[in-house]
């Protein structure tokens, strides 16, 4: 059950973000920007847990969770230290993510060159 | 006394080239996916890989361009030294892919801008070379690489984007061409398709920003290049056999010819595009056609070229298109100001 | 100065030149970005169960879980397979965070010729950077917002 509704609510964003790119003149770089401040909003309303409660995976993984994340750091830090807590929680979780794409960047143009 | 009269021209803004210079040779270097397209087994040298030997793509674009003049010169049977001016284009920035090429070769070089009109705008440039005793022989040579057009105007090639139906797919392709007259040591059997005329493209600039949809952008100023044709030199489109445009692509190529039918100008019947002859669309992922500077320089050299000397065409009128953006344009917002340079052929 | 080409047949060519533009086959872009991208999902789900099985709790299983997808969306970039399925798939490789991977890894490979730090690192978040930035704003801005809503107790 988990795997189908991460499978429908992450295939839904997917396909959200896919109509917005094809019906509009966004580039996928905009689609991503809008995702990742929807991500952010949400979770200030406090929407975006309850989604993950039901999705998994399903919205951990779309590129909203980045916005999820850096919110969630934000507000947890400024609960805990006032409002320097607002700087130093952004990336408090979304640093893995970020430390592993620039390691994995660099150690691909190392190994890698493009195929075209 | 010099003459203030410009007695070569014709209308507002044709010329016509009495002595009627001929291409004397053609050398065409095609990249693998170009290779495996309908006029795949018509170019003369198709490389095995996008990279031919060299660890970037841009130089790779330089030595196919430079193969292709040094090729076409051999093909005349002339030397480096018998070039006297030779026209490059292409659409890296700051044309580095004819200045590299040309640092190899002993011959007095222009670099030339019209993004994918750059062959006709050296074609006409060095019939006029010809025309006015400025050269006995010319060489015309433009180049397009789809992998390093797409990381500098576009996005990495890696990066997984999906493209819109409107988008075209720019070719990796060099051609040359050498210019010269039938008196000429280097004629031998060839000669025997002449430039007699041209037509000069104003910048037009119709609104169009998407950059993915440059056919649409383009094909206003290939109508008033052609219809200004027409007119200049006093005779229908039936005159030539065929009017082929540079690439406009499937869609700018139907707004093309529906705009000129709307102006009385009746081309439907032999309306071409060099963007749809280069790709087998139904079998290569191209979207709306082929495009990049060499695209209509190939397919004039291996196509249309070859269809004049076998007599399958008597008068050609070549139209190549040019997107004339820039990707620093683009991003401020700026529309896509297009020309089209007309060249007519015809074989003796 | 007045432009050559005036406004209105501007606006006019704009209208008429939209009846030949083909539209993107919405239905199988649709699809392909669902199937795709939902299958990521579940096998992200997938690994993620895996991980609690080994007695990681949620948040940790989850953070391994996003590394595991971003090595293999930097592996597939890598391979020259990525952009495959992107352009099969659109934004159902592009949203999940292996496609994150992709837009970092793309433009470090690309630009690796250029050099190692004027082209490689400086270009690495080309495409990955506005995403970055402007999560970070929305972060902050919600996260500040909500504090003066709702005070530190929220």
């Amino acid at each position: 059950m988990d795997y189908l509704l991460a499978f429908l609510v992450g295939g839904s964003l997917c396909a959200l973000g896919q109509t917005l790119y094809d019906r509009t003149r966004l580039t996928m770089g905009h689609v991503m920007v809008i995702f990742v401040v929807l991500g952010a909003v949400l979770t200030a309303l406090g929407l975006y847990e309850p989604l993950i409660r039901i999705g998994g995976a399903g919205a951990t993984i779309p590129v909203s969770n980045f916005g999820f994340v850096l919110t969630r750091g934000a507000i947890m830090h400024l609960e805990q230290m006032g409002l320097f807590g607002l700087l130093n929680g952004i990336f408090s979780q979304a640093g893995a993510a970020v430390a592993a794409a620039i390691i994995l960047g660099f150690l691909m143009g190392l190994l890698f060159h493009p195929k075209g | 006394m010099r003459a203030i009269h410009a007695k070569h021209r014709v209308g507002r803004r044709s010329l016509v080239f009495p002595g009627r210079p001929s291409v004397l040779s053609t050398f065409t270097v095609a990249g693998p996916m170009e290779g495996q397209g309908p006029l795949g087994r018509a170019f003369d040298t198709v490389i095995p890989d996008t990279f031919y030997g060299e660890r970037c793509w841009e130089q790779t674009e330089s030595k196919m361009l430079r193969e292709a003049i040094v090729h076409c010169i051999q093909a005349a049977g002339a030397a480096e030294s018998d070039v006297d001016v030779l026209f490059t284009g292409d659409l890296l920035a700051q044309c580095i892919a004819g200045s590299y090429a040309a640092r190899d070769l002993a011959v007095p070089h222009f670099g030339l801008y019209s993004a994918c009109a750059s062959f006709a705008e050296g074609l006409i440039a060095a019939s006029a070379f010809l025309e006015g005793g400025f050269a006995a022989h010319a060489v015309v040579a433009v180049s397009s690489h789809h992998d390093a057009a797409e990381r500098q105007f576009r996005f990495p090639t890696e990066l997984g984007v999906q493209r819109p139906p409107t988008a075209q797919w720019t070719a990796t392709l060099a051609a040359a061409v050498m210019l010269g007259y039938p008196g000429s040591p280097f004629a031998g059997g060839a000669g025997r398709v002449r430039i007699t005329g041209a037509t000069l493209g104003e910048v037009i600039d119709v609104g169009v920003k998407d950059p993915y949809d440059m056919g649409t952008a383009m094909a206003p100023a290939a109508v008033d290049t052609l219809a200004t044709h027409f007119k200049d030199f006093g005779v229908p489109p039936s005159y030539y056999d065929v009017i082929v445009t540079g690439d406009l692509g499937a869609v700018g190529q139907r707004i093309a010819a529906d705009l000129l039918e709307s102006k009385g100008l009746a081309v439907k019947d032999r309306f071409q595009d060099c963007g749809l002859l280069l790709y087998d669309r139904a079998r290569q992922d191209v979207h709306a056609g082929g495009s990049g500077a060499a695209c209509s320089a190939g397919v004039f050299c291996a196509h249309f070229y070859r269809g004049m000397m076998n007599g399958s065409w008597r008068r050609i009128l070549f139209a190549p298109t040019g997107a004339l953006h820039s990707p620093v344009s683009s991003k401020q917002g700026e529309a896509i100001p297009a020309i089209c340079h007309a060249v007519a052929l015809e074989a003796v | 100065m007045s432009s050559k080409v005036p406004d209105d047949a501007k606006s006019r060519y704009a209208r008429d030149a939209a009846r030949y533009r083909p539209r993107p086959p919405y239905l199988r872009n649709f699809l392909a970005a669902f199937f795709v991208g939902g299958a990521i999902c579940a096998a992200g789900q997938v690994l993620h169960s895996a991980f609690v099985a080994q007695g990681l709790d949620d948040v940790e299983a989850g953070a391994r879980m996003a590394a595991a997808l971003i090595a293999v969306g930097a592996l597939l970039t890598g391979l020259g397979v990525y952009d495959s399925l992107g352009r099969f798939a659109g934004a159902g490789s592009a949203i999940p965070i292996s496609g994150f991977a992709n837009s970092i890894v793309a433009p470090a490979m690309e630009f690796a010729r250029e050099g190692y730090v004027l082209g490689m690192a400086a270009q690495m978040f080309v495409v990955a950077g506005p995403v970055i930035v402007y999560g970070v704003l929305a972060a902050f801005l919600s996260a500040a917002v909500r504090y003066l809503v709702l005070g530190t107790g929220g």
